[in-house]
């Protein structure tokens, strides 16, 4: 039988006259809870944030035709030779091969299958800025603006002009930042576009492209599709690249596999492509929490330390308590319930504190030309951290009582009492 | 009258440093209402009795009954409720939890036992003090008041719970002539008005002789 209210009043007076122990004892919990939070909520603001830089720009699957030598040589067609070893040297890949083949149809299809979002068309071409008597290369992409725009965010990239005025205007271009600063353009200006074959285009440049990459934004552009294929002299339906957006990320890899069986093209999902992020948000994760987990077990020794040296001051309380009917278990209650009650108050502090940090850190400007998008530093305010803080403060005040007080339970009155 | 307490063949030995047989043989019964005092010399063995037959030291050989049911054996738990409900001890040295009030103290084996309500539980608190002529301390922390005040205190919190005995070991040892034939009249007036038992050891030969009855002791035997 255990009196609750008894033990719980035992254990506060105790706290109250040791007002000083315990403030410190708490204040122990109370920062590391309150790092906890804050790290934890930083960290995983930073991780989503950057997930979300390339999931939102990347693409689930990336098709697109993969220049490799035939697999079958023409020396193989040729019946006379069908019964000899044919030795060929120095096979060259065919050069057409980057079209991809019934592109629109496979558009159409992926279009239809009901995992997909969304799958839309691009043409990549090797081009170059003429300036003066310079040639810079580069890479001019065809594109559908609004399509882009809607799946993959494409206008958080445009940073001047919008993928609107690029769907509007014939013979217009998204200019690379880089490329625009080397030759000093800007919305308005016009740029000479030079094909490999030698054909020059003037285009109109309606706005600016930044993906905070250096090296792709002091080469890459965009057009729109038509565009493109008027410069490299190609049909309506030539088509380089399709990249295709699925509801669930999940099912990017089986479902690339299948394209590439079904069309005999190269499909790379974005797990495969992206496979050093997920160990960067690993990593950050770890930090945190091995930062967090080695501050509440220096908060735990704290507690363990007070109640330890608590229990000694209090050998004759104990004895008393003993002699006139408390038992073991009802003693170790006390102390458990002091442990619990520094933890439970250092916790909720912690939370606080966290809370209040997370919200000042939420404040504080972050502008960097890598993110055009963010404005502040990033903050996850998840409710599950406050679960867990509360828990881990809980369990870590738990096992930092419990030592002492399984001593307290097992003082022996009478040597106690006779050692007076 | 009905017995309260009894001892058979209680024997005890200290393992350490050396073997060392310090009670040896104990046979007494304590029956309702009476007032006895345990005598004998220094080191003869009557605090290490008085903690069996309180029930704190279950290290012995031999059968201990309260109220006609053997209590030897008995689990922890099961003697922490026994010694709550029917025993009231006093030390030599007035054991109080300083930071509490008087009334406090008091209060808690009643609290612990959980029997009565709050109210209940103070009214007797408060009657208890009163008996022992310190009601006007009752608000006062328990480490303010002066050491007889404090081994009044003690009586009082031993009697809270009515128990069956009250056990002493030299409870009067600290105090003046004045307090000490004070504590006794409050005894002596239990025992005769409330039909209370007492087992009380003490070195005042005054103090015995008044007792209804004196256990001699000597090299851990009952002698007389
Ligand atoms: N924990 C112990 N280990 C070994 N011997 C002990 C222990 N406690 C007490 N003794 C011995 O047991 C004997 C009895 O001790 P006890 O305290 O019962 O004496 P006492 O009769 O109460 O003496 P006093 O009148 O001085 O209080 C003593 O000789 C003492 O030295
Ligand atoms: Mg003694």
């Amino acid at each position: 039988m255990t009196n609750w209210s008894v033990i719980l009043n035992i254990a506060k007076t105790h706290l109250l006259t040791k007002v000083k122990q315990t403030i410190i004892a708490a204040l122990g919990v109370t920062f590391g809870i309150g790092a906890y939070i804050t790290l934890v909520s930083f960290m995983t603001g930073l991780n989503s944030m950057l997930d979300d830089l390339i999931l939102n720009q990347t693409p689930h699957i990336h098709i697109y035709n993969e220049i490799e030598p035939s697999k079958k040589q023409p020396v193989a067609m040729y019946d006379a030779f069908k019964n000899s070893v044919n030795v060929v040297h120095s096979i060259k890949p065919k050069l057409s091969q980057k079209k991809i083949h019934n592109a629109l149809p496979i558009i159409h299809y992926l279009n239809n299958d009901e995992d997909v979002k969304g799958a839309i068309p691009q043409i990549k071409a090797n081009i170059f800025y003429i300036a003066g008597s310079i040639e810079i290369g580069g890479n001019l992409t065809g594109i559908n603006p609004l399509d882009e725009a809607k799946l993959f965010n494409f206008s958080d990239y445009v940073v001047k002009g919008s993928p609107e005025m690029l769907q509007k205007t014939d013979n217009g271009i998204l200019l690379g930042a880089g490329v625009a600063k080397k030759m000093s353009l800007t919305i308005g200006d016009r740029v000479q576009i030079s094909t490999s074959k030698g054909d020059v285009f003037p285009l109109k440049i309606v706005g600016i492209y930044q993906s905070g990459v250096a090296d792709i934004d002091a080469i890459q552009s965009f057009a729109n599709i038509k565009t493109v294929q008027r410069i490299l002299g190609e049909a309506e339906n030539y088509i380089t690249d399709i990249n295709v957006k699925l509801h669930n990320m999940n099912l990017a890899l089986p479902k690339a596999k299948k394209i590439e069986q079904q069309f005999h093209l190269t499909a790379i999902d974005i797990n495969t492509a992206n496979a050093q992020f997920e160990t960067g948000t690993t990593i950050r994760n770890l930090i945190t929490y091995a930062v967090s987990i080695t501050l509440l077990i220096v908060a735990g020794f704290g507690i363990y330390n007070i109640l330890n040296m608590l229990i000694y001051e209090k050998m004759n309380d104990i004895a008393i308590l003993k002699a006139t009917g408390f038992s073991g278990k009802d003693v170790q209650y006390i102390f458990m319930s002091q442990a619990i009650i520094i933890g439970l108050i250092g916790g909720i502090l912690g939370l606080l504190i966290g809370l209040i940090f997370t919200n000042i850190i939420n404040t504080i400007p972050f502008k960097t030309d890598a993110l055009p998008t963010v404005e502040t530093y990033p903050i996850n305010f998840d409710g599950w951290f406050y679960v867990i803080g509360i828990t881990f403060a809980m369990v870590s005040t738990f096992l930092a009582g419990y030592l002492p007080s399984k001593k307290a339970k097992k003082i022996d009155p009478v040597k106690i009492i006779r050692g007076q | 009258m009905s017995t309260v307490l009894q001892a058979k063949h209680i024997n005890k030995y200290f393992k350490k440093p050396v073997l060392f047989h310090v009670l040896k043989d104990i046979n007494f019964k304590i029956s309702k209402g009476d007032f006895t005092s345990i005598m004998g010399k220094s080191g003869c063995g009557k605090s290490t009795l008085l903690y069996i037959l309180s029930t704190m030291d279950t290290d012995y050989e031999g059968e201990l009954y309260l109220n006609n049911k053997l209590i030897t054996n008995n689990s922890k738990d099961q003697l922490s409720y026994i010694r709550n409900k029917h025993i009231g001890f006093v030390f030599q040295f007035h054991y109080l939890l300083s930071e509490f009030s008087v009334l406090e103290n008091v209060m808690l084996p009643a609290k612990k036992l959980g029997e009565k309500s709050f109210q209940e539980i103070e009214h007797d608190a408060m009657q208890k003090l009163h008996i022992l002529n310190i009601d006007h301390l009752a608000k006062k922390r328990a480490s303010q008041i002066s050491g007889g005040e404090k081994q009044r205190v003690a009586i009082a919190r031993a009697l809270i719970n009515n128990p069956s005995i009250i056990m002493g070991d030299e409870p009067t040892g600290n105090l003046d002539s004045h307090n000490s034939n004070n504590v006794f009249n409050i005894f002596k007036r239990l025992s005769e008005e409330q039909g209370l038992s007492l087992l009380i050891v003490t070195h005042d030969e005054d103090f015995a002789k008044r007792t209804n009855r004196i256990i001699t002791m000597e090299d851990g035997k009952i002698i007389s």
